[in-house]
């Protein structure tokens, strides 16, 4: 039984309210968690999640407003006065030096460089003792470099707890886990939570809200929208909390798959520091079919990517459109063949961000009439082009002469789905097409990634989140270690067996065949 | 402390931004011109006279910005496109060198073929004279900034070479200077007595054509993009080497041009000080300018107007004309800073 302020509260923010020139980041805040206690904060991208973390472990100071621990004022804008008051944050991005051992990460900072050695052997029992006090076990000896990254979050959260802390933040604990590291971690967090201490974790993700919290809360525009206990209410009402109405869910109908589009045929990519982020990867995509492609993030996916995208031009194997063999690729290949390209990175690779959306609209087919002529580009063109494009696609902006760095990244996606899908493409490839984006951004993509199916384009979804591709795909193979898991019908498979696959534990048909062989 | 950016950037904040950057580099230097024993106020007037203050000054100053025009332009096109072309100056004397090659000779070429000869040969010449360190910086990585630069001295001490040596002028009573070129080589003057001769229009042409040729056509459009990103432009499927060599070209071609210009329409005659730096200072004109082609014309004058007003201020007040190449650093640096807090605001905590 979780209490919902019953007892006087440990951590305390008040009217918190932060601005960021005309934007509010945060806006008359005010929140409390309880000993023992686990609050889950919602909230869409921008909603004010991250800025409100950042005000209580200093990193920002608010414009007005309190931050009380165990009933003392913090002093604004020093980490250090936060985590002498107990309170730690174990960030989305791990702060741990690679090529140091966990235990002296777990030191890093705690004491002076000169008495480091005298008090190692201290500092191994204390963490000995936590491990066995909290369930979580790394080998203190080992490099950082050399830990999966479940293991690396328990360092940060190890970390954390050797501060004594007795207040964790966790932001977005969950998005570089797979399944099974996710469920390891809320049973760690609900050892901690046993053991006196006090959790608040930041997530987008209704599943780990549900199962792992006792209340939540969820912001929206800087402002706190809903309050409960998590047993109190439910998935929808969450969503809707978040975003503000009812979000139209987007519905995949399964359709007959046409033809064979693009076939990959044993690729091998051999890369400059002579590894191979692609062993022997096959792949068989047809028109009308929506194939996602699951896996923690660096076991080649955007190596993949890449190679359909035309970036990568050496490789071993055979790339096949519509049962054809093709070489040469580069991107302007690829856009002529029909691949419409969304890369995970918008503003770096997929949009040129100090040129305008026009410009944008145009970088692929400027070379084409009627956008130029002989050379001499024709902005009347561009302009029309640009101007419906903008309008089909609802890019929110002040007008088709706006620098692209200017957009939300829900308004970049859209332009590069504009740009990439106007041209009706037979093969889409989006790698990570929703990364970062607020619920109804999110949702907009897949309508338009469905649709494209609909209208008979073969479409490979890259993402970490196997929601996602639960959502829209129809048949999910998982990447690992540059290989592909056999494709999986969407509807007979499980969670688990993904999960299982995506921590390497399988064995693929090829290697299963040559085992059997030797 | 740290930058916010701005929701948007108002073109009068900007050039507002402009004048009280000028202003406060005119302050800087006016505490120097103090400390030199003079009023600054005096100084700053005598400076504007003697740039502008009779038809013989206006020319003066107009002539000193034709070179600066071209060198500012090769900067501003390479910049744009992120190629870091330093090495301005020895694509000025590669275009000199064109000059006196070929306008030594060609006695039956009139002066409205010759001049037009003289340019084109010239601006091939740097343009391909800039390939080898694109090729190297292309192909093998090798920065361009390093290479550009160092080939500067590579030119110079060739054209040392030149006028002790084989180019060496008879008629030259022992000083290194070459031939001259033929009459129908040598620019015309287009203000009498004065030294301020056709260059200049060429120049300010040169700007409008890179102006037009960077917003309008498809290979300027590339420049543009590959500046802006590679990585972007790379994806979208652009030919960045291929636009990064048409670049080089342009860019040194015009760097060229303003040797043949100067040599053609000043000294008629290559010497080892026909360039006191206007490589080097096109640098300046063009981060002055932004990059823009057409700004680079007026960031040309406002430079001439301070080399040649502080060597007549020096002149009438004993101030060492070192002031001008204060004045301009001063300039650029804050400049540089209005432009970005114009971008971005400072905000504290």
């Amino acid at each position: 039984m979780s209490p919902f302020y019953m007892n006087e509260p440990i951590l305390k923010l008040s009217k918190i309210t932060k601005h960021f020139g005309s934007v509010v980041a945060n806006e008359k805040i005010s929140i409390s968690l309880e000993k023992g206690e686990i609050v889950a904060l919602l909230g869409e991208n921008g909603a004010g999640k991250t800025t409100l973390m950042s005000i209580l472990f200093g990193h920002y100071v608010a414009d007005k407003g309190t931050v009380e621990v165990f009933g003392k004022k913090l002093i604004p804008g020093s980490p250090r006065a936060a985590l002498e008051a107990g309170v730690g944050m174990v960030h989305q991005h791990f702060t741990l030096a690679d090529n140091m051992t966990v235990l002296d990460n777990i030191m890093l900072g705690t004491e002076s460089l000169t008495s480091l050695k005298s008090n190692r052997k201290k500092a191994r029992h204390k963490l000995n003792d936590l491990m066995e006090r909290f369930g979580l076990t790394v080998d203190p000896k080992v490099l950082v470099k050399n830990l999966s990254v479940g293991e690396q979050q328990r360092v940060e959260i190890l970390k954390v707890l050797y501060r004594d802390a007795k207040i964790l933040i966790l932001d977005e604990p969950t998005a570089v886990l797979t399944p099974q590291e996710s469920d390891t971690l809320f049973e760690t967090i609900a050892q901690l939570v046993e053991e006196g201490l006090s959790v608040i974790f930041i997530t987008h993700k209704m599943r780990e809200v549900m199962t792992a919290s006792h209340r939540c809360i969820v912001l929206r525009l800087g402002r706190v929208v809903f309050e409960s206990l998590t047993a109190e209410t439910n998935p929808k009402a969450l969503a809707k909390a978040m975003v503000g109405s009812d979000i139209p869910l987007t519905i995949r109908e399964r359709q007959l798959p046409g033809k064979e589009v693009l076939s990959l045929r044993h690729i091998t990519i051999i890369d400059d520091k002579g590894k191979n982020p692609i062993k022997d990867l096959s792949l068989n995509l047809k028109s009308k079919e929506i194939i996602g492609i699951a896996g923690v993030s660096g076991n080649g996916q955007s190596q993949l990517a890449d190679l359909i995208s035309g970036l990568i031009r050496t490789y071993e194997g055979q790339i096949l459109l519509d049962s054809n063999i093709i070489k040469n690729i580069s991107p302007r290949r690829m856009i002529k063949e029909g691949v419409g390209r969304i890369p995970d990175d918008r503003n770096g690779t997929g949009l040129i961000s100090d040129m305008t959306i026009m410009e944008n609209i145009a970088s692929e087919a400027y070379g084409n009439f009627p956008f130029s002529k002989r050379g001499f580009l024709r902005f009347n063109a561009i302009a029309v082009h640009a101007k419906r494009l903008v309008k089909k696609f609802d890019v929110r902006c002040p007008g088709i002469d706006t620098q692209v760095q200017k957009l939300s990244g829900g308004n970049l996606q859209k332009l590069i789905l504009a740009r990439e899908l106007s041209g009706s493409p037979r093969i889409i490839i989006a790698n990570q097409p929703t990364w970062g984006l607020d619920v109804g951004a999110t949702s907009y993509v897949h309508s338009r990634l469905l649709n494209a199916a609909r209208q008979g384009a073969g479409v490979i979804i890259i993402s970490e989140d196997l929601d996602e591709l639960f959502q829209v795909a129809d048949r999910i193979q998982v990447m690992y270690h540059g290989r592909l898991s056999d494709s999986e019908d969407v509807d007979s498979v499980d969670r688990a067996k993904l999960g299982l696959i995506m921590s390497g534990q399988f064995i693929s048909h090829v290697e299963e065949e040559t085992r059997h062989e030797t | 402390m740290r930058l916010e950016i701005r929701e948007n950037t108002s073109i009068v904040r900007l050039v507002a931004a402009l004048f009280i950057a000028v202003g406060f580099a005119m302050a800087v230097c006016s505490v120097l011109i103090i400390w030199g024993g003079a009023s600054p106020v005096d100084g700053w007037i005598l400076m504007i006279k003697g740039a502008l203050g009779s038809k013989f000054a206006v020319s003066e100053t107009l002539a000193r910005a034709t070179p600066l025009i071209f060198t500012g332009l090769a900067a501003a096109v390479a910049f744009r496109a992120k190629l870091w072309n330093i090495g301005g100056e020895g694509q000025f004397y590669i275009g000199a060198c064109m000059a006196i090659l070929l306008g030594t000779r060609g006695e039956m070429l009139p002066s409205f073929v010759m001049i037009p000869y003289l340019f084109t040969a010239g601006a091939i010449a740097g343009g391909l004279f800039l390939l080898v360190p694109t090729f190297l910086k292309t192909h093998l990585n090798v920065d361009e900034v390093v290479t550009t630069l160092l080939l500067n001295f590579v030119v110079l001490l060739f054209v040392n070479w030149l006028v002790f040596g084989p180019w060496k002028d008879p008629m030259s009573m022992g000083w290194p200077q070459s031939e001259p070129v033929l009459d129908s080589a040598i620019l015309p003057i287009l203000m009498a007595k004065t030294r301020f001769h056709l260059g200049f229009v060429i120049a300010v042409l040169s700007a409008v054509f890179v102006w037009w040729f960077m917003a309008y056509t498809t290979w300027g459009f590339e420049i543009r993009a590959v500046g802006s990103s590679i990585k972007a432009s790379t994806f979208a499927g652009m030919p960045v080497n291929r636009t990064i060599i048409r670049t080089a070209l342009i860019s040194g071609g015009l760097a060229a041009m303003a040797g043949v210009s100067e040599l053609c329409g000043m000294k008629g005659y290559l010497t080892t000080d026909l360039s006191p730096g206007f490589g080097y200072t096109g640098i300046v004109v063009a981060m002055l300018a932004a990059l823009n082609p057409l700004g680079v014309v007026a960031s040309a004058l406002f430079v001439a107007i301070i080399y040649i007003g502080a060597d007549s201020m020096s002149r009438a007040i004993n101030i060492s004309n070192y002031i001008a190449d204060v004045t301009t650093a001063v300039s650029l640096l804050s400049v540089l800073v209005a432009v970005l807090l114009t971008k971005y605001r400072i905000k504290r905590g």
